[in-house]
């Protein structure tokens, strides 16, 4: 019994040594890397923001778009500019033409629910950037908004608290009401306050995404609430006008602006100038990877919904102090892989 | 809309007036702080943009036309002349740059209309999307928010300033409308503009030179829009071109119908867009103080419209005199 155990121990041994002696002969070979690259060369990327022209989704199709032609893909675009009957006709024709992936938005929870279920059932792979639709499919890639909504609550709390000398007045500027990015944020603020009773929202409206549509509810707000004590806006592309109206009301040192967005260079000087306090920063270009990183999952491992995941990206905390270590990037940079 | 008759008196202008007094006053008595001097300023500033472009879209509509790429004109040329000041032009070559390319484009707009002879409502449809496109395509390049650089300079403060306490918004859209009143009212071009909207074979027959006055309604609701887009942008600190895509004509052509002008030209003043500007301001003003949501803010908006025009085709029903070919 232990000789037998011994020879074959020894067999198995020899036999190692003998296959490590051919493999260190020949090139080392990576047995992995042929699949991983054949699941990817010649397939179809389709990318389909609710438009290309706002830094997010510069950054994310920017980033997307370099590695997919590095690995020998396809990379096609489409710019719907924000219409969502046209961003609902563009996914109808993808559907038809049946690319492997296609990389959209949701411009609200509903509007494309269905046909990113169609695209699913049709075998093709769909990526939700940001905007979380209705339904789950292969991958969604964002920020867990609710978790931000209990972050931005929290720091509310912590400046305008009971424990504070202020007011305790906070206000909230929603964007697009049925928008993921909105809706959910709105729901984890709303979370972890209803649970307090020591600060009051005096005000909460949505402004659509829209600067200029901010600025004159903020500014309508300030001057019933003179000593308002933060303003939680729901996307920084939307709280310059927010902030444009702290500050012409001369108010910027008593009220604390928190928002969040991709971080773009713009958001850094925003904060620089006392426009912005706090930006919660998702990082788009980092978004963009994680994209990519979907991107591959499903290739590899078979799109159409076989694997349904979230991938929650990370964000960080952004003020005055750590801005000029944050990655403040240039949109441009990005725009200008999409031409 | 009335021509003369039974109620002279009781215009729609005036309906609309008293609606926004009785708003006013509920909002005063109801409302803590609607009467704060502060407050009342910032009702006029929130609709002092919508003022200036409903002063262009007045002469236009005078002349029996209507300008649909205003915001388009708008957002476009200011959100140019922005990236020109980023990229290093100077802020006077830059601002005369942008104003040049509102001006010209309402002289196109202007042209396609009155030589070509294209219906204005299809001329600026037309024209507002190919500024939009060509502006987004060729001139703006970036993301469709244009900010504001750092070396705008004294130019900022023409959405952020203030004169004497009041903001320089308000001031300006008060100037543009005493302008726009005194064109209108007291020079040669102001009076064929009525006459050319009141009757058009009439007025050439008279002897006015119809296509140069029109060419010109079109240039001057183009530098009114280069106006509002400076104001809008330098008030938020950058020049959203996404807002062409919004509702915001509709809004322009809903305060000059609503103070009402006659969409079928020759009737209407300076006076009917303030009146028109005002109910928006009062309501909305009153309505954010309210905290009420924005898309109930919108069905309450449009319903005093609705009750605003329904009073007025009840007090001044339409018949064949007062039916004008051309009313939409």
């Amino acid at each position: 019994m232990f000789w037998n155990k011994l020879k074959k121990t020894t067999l198995i041994a020899a036999a190692g040594i003998s296959i490590a002696g051919t493999a260190l002969a020949q090139e080392p070979n990576d047995p992995f890397r042929g699949p991983a690259l054949e699941s990817l060369e010649g397939k179809w990327v389709a990318y389909l923001p609710i438009s290309t022209g706002f830094d997010l989704a510069q950054a994310w199709g920017g980033v997307v778009k370099k590695e997919a032609e590095r690995y020998g893909m396809k990379f096609t675009i489409q710019d719907p500019n924000w219409s969502t009957d046209a961003m609902a006709q563009g996914m109808t024709s993808l559907i038809a033409e049946g690319p492997d992936v296609i990389v959209t938005q949701n411009p609200d929870t509903q509007s494309l629910a269905r046909l990113m279920m169609q695209a699913n059932r049709a075998g093709i792979a769909v990526i939700q950037m940001n905007m979380q639709g209705a339904v789950q499919t292969d991958a969604f890639v964002g920020p867990d908004y609710i978790a931000m909504g209990h972050e931005i609550a929290d720091m509310a709390i912590e400046k305008c608290g009971s424990g504070t000398d202020t007011s305790h007045k906070i206000s909230i500027v929603q964007g697009v009401i049925t928008g993921g990015v909105s809706y959910f944020q709105v729901q984890g603020i709303m979370d972890t306050l209803s649970k307090r009773d020591d600060i009051e929202i005096v005000s909460s409206q949505a402004a659509d995404w829209d600067a200029s549509k901010a600025r004159a509810i903020t500014e309508t707000v300030l001057q019933q609430h003179p000593d308002l004590c933060a303003i939680l806006d729901m996307w920084d592309g939307q709280a310059i006008g927010t902030g444009a109206a702290v500050k012409q009301a001369g108010l910027s040192d008593s009220i604390t602006v928190i928002t969040s967005g991709g971080g773009a260079a713009s958001t850094c000087d925003l904060i620089r100038d006392d426009t912005f306090d706090i930006v919660v920063n998702y990082d788009a270009p980092g978004m963009g990877r994680d994209a990519w990183s979907s991107v591959m999952i499903v290739m590899q491992n078979g799109g159409g919904g076989k694997l349904k995941t979230q991938v929650f990206s990370p964000t960080y905390v952004m003020t005055k102090e750590n801005v000029d270590e944050a990655s403040c990037w240039n949109p441009e940079k990005y725009a200008s892989r999409l031409r | 809309m009335q021509l003369g008759g039974r109620l002279k008196n009781v215009s729609q202008e005036r309906i609309v007036f008293a609606i926004t007094l009785s708003m006013f006053c509920v909002f005063a008595v109801g409302l803590d702080g609607f009467l704060a001097t502060n407050n009342l300023l910032s009702l006029l500033r929130s609709v002092a943009v919508l003022g200036i472009l409903g002063l262009g879209m007045l002469i236009v509509v005078l002349g029996r036309g209507i300008d649909l790429s205003l915001v388009a004109i708008m957002a476009i040329s200011v959100a140019w002349t922005i990236q020109l000041v980023g990229t290093g032009t100077s802020l006077g070559t830059a601002l005369a740059i942008g104003f040049g390319f509102a001006l010209s484009m309402g002289l196109i707009t202007g042209i396609l209309v009155a030589y070509a002879e294209i219906p204005a409502i299809f001329a600026t449809l037309a024209m507002g999307t190919f500024v939009y496109g060509f502006g987004r395509a060729h001139l703006i390049t970036g993301t469709d928010v244009v900010y504001l650089p750092a070396s705008f300079g004294w130019a900022s403060q023409i959405g952020q300033g203030r004169l004497v306490g009041i903001p320089i918004p308000i001031i300006l859209a008060v100037i543009l409308g005493g302008l726009v009143y005194i064109f209108l009212r007291y020079s040669k071009h102001g009076w064929n503009t009525y006459n050319i909207g009141d009757n058009t074979p009439a007025a050439r027959i008279a002897g006015i030179a119809v296509r140069p006055t029109i060419v010109m309604q079109y240039m001057l609701s183009g530098a009114m829009a280069y106006v509002a887009g400076l104001i809008t942008s330098t008030a938020v600190q950058s020049m959203n071109t996404r807002i062409v895509n919004s509702n915001m004509i509709y809004d322009v052509i809903l305060i000059v119908v609503l103070g009402g002008v006659s969409l079928s030209g020759g009737r209407g003043n300076v006076r009917n867009v303030m009146v028109g500007a005002l109910l928006i301001g009062v309501l909305v003003n009153g309505m954010t103080i309210l905290d009420i949501q924005y898309t109930i803010q919108n069905v309450i908006k449009s319903l005093i419209l609705l009750f605003a025009i329904v009073a007025d085709s009840i007090i001044n029903p339409r018949d064949e005199q007062t039916g004008q070919q051309g009313d939409i």
